[in-house]
This record gives C-alpha cells, sequence and structure tokens, in this order.
C-alpha cells in the first residue's frame, strides 16, 4: 500500500518562558512512498525523523495537511485503527510477557470478523518468529535476550498483524556495528520477502543508502531531496545533502567561477562554461581526485592513511572550508608522504558546484 | 570456629550491622521471645515475677473467650473490607489523576491532605458527621433523612452501622499514602508501552489489564500487604471513633484485647495478653505468607 504525505505540518506549542514561537517539526511536506518500497528518512538528529514516522504511525496528529494509506485518508484515524506496524528505538517490549506473548499480543486485540482461532493464532506467531529466526527463544522474557535478539522479536511483533505500513524507528542504533551490519540486511530480507511498504528512520546514511529503495532527506522538518540513493549521492541539490551523504564526507572549497573557469585559490582547476561568473562553494567527492604531477589543484602534503584497498591523502588548502582535505586513491598509486606539496587533477562529475547565497546546486 | 565467623573482612561489616543488631534485639526480638514464654505461662504475675504452671491453658482460655472470638471477627471484617476497597479506590483515584493535565498537582495536594491531618481534627470531622448529640443528629443523619430514611445512631447504634463508620474511616485515613505510592508508580511506567498498545490496536480496557496493571504490580503488592498487616493492627482509630470500653460497643479489634487484657479495667492478665498477641503474630505471618505465594504467579518484577 503506498502512503501519501500531502503538505504535512506539525508544529509543538512553545514551552516555557523563554522560548517564544512554536517549534516547527515538520514543515509543508509532500511526498509519496511507493507500495511495497523501503524508503529510508534520513536526516540529523532533531531534524523532524521520529515525528515524522509517529505522524505517520497516528501517535501524533498533524498541525495541518493529509495522510493517505492507497486512496484512504487517515489523517483523523487514531493509531489503533490505521493497521500498521512500528518498530520503537529502545523496541518497547512487554517486559512481563515472553517473546510468544508478546507476539501474540496484536492479534489478541483483534476483534469481530478478523477475530482469529487459537489455532491460527498460534500459527501467525511462529510464522512471524520463523521469519525473523527466533523460533527457540519463544518462551523466554525480553531481559533475557541480547539487543539483536530483542529487535527481531520487536520486528516479528510488528510483522505478525501482516500491517499495510511497517515503520522503523532507529531500529540498529542499540546494536553494536557489527550486528548492525548483518541486522539491517536482514530487514531488507524481511522486508522484501513480506513486500510490506516500509518506512526506516536513521541519522546513519550509510544504513539508509545501502538498504533503501528510496531515501528521503530531510532537515529542520524541511524535505531536502528525495531519490534513490545513487542519485541523491550523485546529485545533491543542495550543500546539505551533499554534506550530510558519503563517508568521509565531501571536501568544501571556497572559489568563484570566472570566464567559464572554476577557480579555487589561484588554480584555475575546472572548465565550467555555461556558468556566470560568481562566488561558489566547491564541493569535490573524496573519490573525485586524481593524483597527478602537473595537476591543477595544489595542497600542501598533510599525510597518508592506509586503509588496506584504498589511501587516503590528508592534505591542506587555503581555500578549504574543513581543515585538511581528504582524498581517496587506489593503493597502487605511489604517493610522496615527504613532499611538500601534492597536486591533483580533478573528475569533473565529482564536482559539484553550489551558489554562496543559496547553497543551491549550480550544474554545468 | 568463632574466629572464622569474624574474620577480619567481615568485622567491618558487623560493626556496621551491630547499631541496628542492638536495638532489634533489645526492642524487637527479646519481647517477642519473652511474650512467646509468657503465652504458655499459666497466670505470669509480672509483679512478682510467679506463674502457676506452663500449658496452652491460655489458648484455650483466650479462644473460648466471646470478647476474643468478637474482637477476631471484628478484625478480620475490616482487613476483609478495607484492605481490597482502598486499594481499589486508590488505584481509580491515581488512574484519574494521572490521565488528566489541568489541577494535577493541585489535586494530588488535596488528595494528599488527610495524610498531614492531625489524627484529633479527623475524629472531631467524624464526630461531626456520623455522632449524634443532644443538639444535633450529625451530617450524615441530616442528609438522611433530607432523601426520607430512618436516621441511625453510628457511634453507639446498631453493629452494621458502626462498623461502616469504622471501614469508612480506615479506608479514608489509608487512601491518601497508598494514592500517593500508585501515582508515582503509574508515572513510573513508560509511555513507549503505551504506545506499542496503541500501535498493536489495544483497547484501552485490555491495555490497563495486560499492561498497566502488571507493570505497577510490585508496588500494588507492597500497599496490599502493608494494608493487611497495618488493618489487622488497627486499635487506635477504634478507640477515636468508639472511646475506650471497646468490648461493651462490641467494636474490640485484636490488638484491642491485647490492650485490655494487660491495662483495661478488667486487665492485668499478661499472660492471656501475650497468647492473644501471639496468635495475632501467627494470623499475620500466614495472611502475609499465602500473599507472597500469590504475588509469585502475579507480580512482575522487571
Amino acid at each position: 500500500m503506498k502512503v501519501v504525505l500531502q503538505n504535512l505540518t506539525k508544529k509543538f506549542p512553545a514551552r516555557g518562558k523563554k522560548n517564544h514561537g512554536d517549534v516547527i517539526a515538520v514543515n509543508n511536506f509532500t511526498f509519496e512512498i511507493p507500495d511495497g518500497k523501503l524508503v529510508g528518512l534520513l536526516g540529523p538528529s532533531g531534524c523532524g525523523k521520529s515525528t515524522m514516522l509517529n505522524l505517520i504511525s497516528g501517535l501524533l496528529k498533524p498541525t495541518s495537511g493529509k495522510i493517505l494509506f492507497g486512496d484512504d485518508d487517515v489523517t483523523e484515524l487514531p493509531a489503533e485503527h490505521r493497521g500498521i506496524g512500528l518498530v520503537f528505538q529502545n523496541y518497547a517490549l512487554y517486559p512481563h510477557l515472553t517473546v510468544r506473548q508478546n507476539i501474540l499480543f496484536p492479534l489478541q486485540n483483534l476483534k469481530g470478523k478478523d477475530k482469529l482461532s487459537k489455532e491460527a493464532m498460534e500459527k501467525k506467531v511462529v510464522d512471524a518468529a520463523k521469519l525473523v529466526q527466533i523460533e527457540e527463544l519463544m518462551d523466554r522474557k525480553p531481559g533475557e535476550l541480547s539487543g539483536g535478539q530483542q529487535q527481531r522479536v520487536a520486528i516479528a511483533r510488528a510483522l505478525v498483524k501482516m500491517p499495510k505500513v511497517l515503520l522503523l524507528d532507529e531500529p540498529l542504533s542499540n546494536l553494536d556495528a557489527r550486528l548492525r551490519l548483518q541486522t539491517r540486511e536482514e530487514i531488507r530480507r524481511i522486508q522484501k520477502e513480506t513486500g510490506i511498504t516500509t518506512v526506516f528512520v536513521t541519522h546513519d546514511q550509510e544504513e539508509a543508502m545501502s538498504i533503501s529503495d528510496q531515501i528521503v532527506l530531510m532537515k529542520d522538518g524541511v524535505l531536502q531531496q528525495l531519490g534513490r540513493s545513487q542519485e541523491v549521492y550523485d546529485n545533491p541539490a543542495n550543500l546539505f545533502v551533499a554534506k550530510f551523504l558519503g563517508t568521509p564526507p565531501i571536501n568544501i572549497f571556497s572559489g568563484n567561477v570566472s570566464d567559464g573557469k572554476l577557480y579555487i585559490g589561484k588554480d584555475a582547476v575546472l572548465n565550467t562554461s555555461g556558468v556566470p561568473n560568481m562566488e561558489v562553494y566547491v564541493g569535490i567527492r573524496p573519490e573525485g581526485f586524481l593524483l597527478s604531477e602537473n595537476g591543477s589543484l595544489c595542497c600542501a602534503m598533510g599525510g597518508v592513511e592506509v586503509m588496506g584497498r584504498d589511501i587516503s591523502i590528508v592534505s591542506m588548502n587555503e581555500a578549504s572550508l574543513n581543515f585538511s582535505i581528504r582524498s581517496i586513491i587506489s593503493s597502487d598509486s605511489k604517493v610522496d608522504e615527504n613532499a611538500a606539496f601534492v597536486h591533483f587533477d580533478l573528475k569533473p562529475n565529482k564536482v559539484l558546484l553550489f551558489d554562496k547565497k543559496t547553497e543551491k546546486r549550480i550544474t554545468f | 570456629m568463632f574466629k572464622k565467623f569474624f574474620k577480619n573482612s567481615n568485622l567491618k561489616s558487623w560493626l556496621y550491622l551491630l547499631p541496628a543488631i542492638i536495638f532489634l534485639g533489645i526492642f524487637m526480638v527479646y519481647p517477642l521471645i519473652d511474650v512467646f514464654v509468657y503465652s504458655f505461662e499459666e497466670g505470669y504475675n509480672s509483679a512478682s515475677q510467679t506463674y502457676f504452671g506452663t500449658g496452652t491453658y491460655n489458648y484455650s482460655y483466650i479462644l473460648h473467650d466471646p470478647y476474643f472470638l468478637q474482637a477476631v471477627k471484628n478484625t478480620f471484617i475490616l482487613v476483609i473490607i478495607t484492605v481490597p476497597l482502598s486499594t481499589g479506590i486508590a488505584l481509580l483515584i491515581s488512574l484519574g489523576l494521572t490521565s488528566i493535565q489541568r489541577f494535577r498537582s493541585l489535586l494530588q495536594t488535596i488528595y494528599f491532605l488527610p495524610y498531614v491531618t492531625n489524627t484529633l481534627a479527623v475524629g472531631l470531622v467524624f464526630m461531626i458527621l456520623f455522632k449524634k448529640t443532644a443538639y444535633s443528629d450529625g451530617l450524615i443523619n441530616m442528609l438522611l433523612s433530607l432523601f426520607g430514611g430512618d436516621t441511625v445512631d453510628f457511634i453507639e447504634g446498631p453493629y452494621w452501622a458502626k462498623m461502616f463508620v469504622l471501614c469508612f474511616y480506615t479506608v479514608w485515613v489509608v487512601l491518601p499514602f497508598k494514592i500517593l505510592i500508585l501515582t508515582s508508580a503509574l508515572s513510573s511506567v513508560n509511555p513507549v508501552y503505551y504506545n506499542a498498545a496503541r500501535v498493536d490496536g489495544t483497547s484501552k480496557f485490555r491495555t490497563f489489564i495486560r499492561i498497566t496493571l502488571p507493570m505497577i504490580s510490585p508496588m500494588i503488592f507492597y500497599l496490599i500487604i502493608t494494608g493487611f498487616i497495618g488493618a489487622f493492627k488497627a486499635y487506635s482509630d477504634v478507640v477515636a471513633l468508639f472511646g475506650t470500653d471497646l468490648n461493651a460497643a462490641e467494636m474490640n479489634t485484636i490488638v484491642g484485647y491485647v490492650y485490655d487484657m494487660l491495662y483495661g479495667d478488667s486487665g492485668g492478665y499478661p499472660s492471656y495478653a501475650s497468647a492473644a498477641a501471639i496468635l495475632l503474630f501467627a494470623i499475620v505471618l500466614t495472611i502475609t505468607c499465602i500473599n507472597l505465594l500469590v504475588s509469585k504467579k502475579n507480580v512482575h518484577y522487571s
């Protein structure tokens, strides 16, 4: 089932004497989550991601705007009747119930024609448990499970009633790095197997990019960009999106365009025909540097970090807005760590220009 | 053996425990043993420290004493009515308090006032409410007659009327503390569970039964245990309401019976008093053990 958000806005009233004015957590948000897709809702902490999820779930009511599940307007429908599954950040498993009882709980709430027989419930519980591979833990209490196991139980509980929409609120933030990697693939697998439209909230861009069909980037409650991960990474709409995506992060320089040439400091680094003369921010992805003796961009050598597959050259440039520039080069290339300067050529498609005033992308 | 017991590492801990052990030993354990011994000594006289013989006569005497049986009956009625009633009412009020936003702290303060109010003032209020005097029939009787009912003498009248006043008073007196405990227990339940339940489509009632109650069950259990023990030890409230001649008023309690046997007008029988006290102890112990057994199944500690 597709989920449509139309001009969704959520304001929280100002609290206390010092903070006047409402807090706008979600601001005029419009987008559509296609049926059966996994969408990653991404943004820095405090950007309104969780508010967004709570609005979709019905735990919060929007100040204005509409939410549609398929063609049904559910804006006024309370959470209990929306038929969604929600996995909370800290899982919110009922601590006094066993795993089996926890998964069974949503089924026991069904009333009227949806009411299931005991056998049917038991079968659904077992199926859900099998899906997340926790069959052998059924009679334990949540307190006796590891973080990863609790997380699976939470997903099973959310899935057992076959929700129209599955919402995951930072589901991996309580797991260690290795488990996080494994679990996110697990989530992807489960989503694909069930085909349930899923929204996944995270502040970790790598997590979102790796498993989502689409990512939605937001900042201060405002939609920044949405699209397939690779598209958004390659063609960020503005400086914020460019900075937010990518590890190591993009390198930002202060530059200007003059007579069809891009200048970083005094170095003319690239032909940018069609761009009027103006001050710009130049974003260069770490993989956008080519080591070249006669390269156009000259930076002071800072050091070399070996990462196995690649090497990372740390260098300095006066025009750089970050203290150091990080460039990733194949480990086959020879780098003289003791040289005073390092020269780069730039890959044009990895160089992004942004208007200095509006921070919007300038294409060339 | 002795040396091993007081090993160096242990010495410090024992030293810390010493004040409590001394005080508990002198004022709790020794008297308890003493009372136990007295209860088997017939006709013990505390002035001359003499007795006639030993045996279970004291127990058989009080178990055949109609005043004692009346006291046991009164105490059990009081316990069985007030403990569930006060806990239930306190739970309802606490639920109400936690679900409202406005005036919450004001109402919380009002509900807590009886706890800090002087017993004599409370007694006076109950007198105005219930007591028939030469000048007035009391507020409740005024209300009763207003609605066309017959007036009842709640303080010196029929047994059920007096029992009603006693239960009413007891429930009213213990409510504030229970409300305090339960409101804090309710507000300590993580709201994320309620959100989870809402998303799972749980009705309000089911959320309460399946989630709220188990989560606050340790506190409810605590209130029930202390409520039982407190109600079994009722005495001063009864005196405040019905005066000191409780046997005549048919309103005596077990503790009241013990007191009367020691110091009352017909008193001076420490042996009988000791036997009654030991019986009370046995009753409270049994009830508490039953409570603990029941709680093992139904109380969830996180």
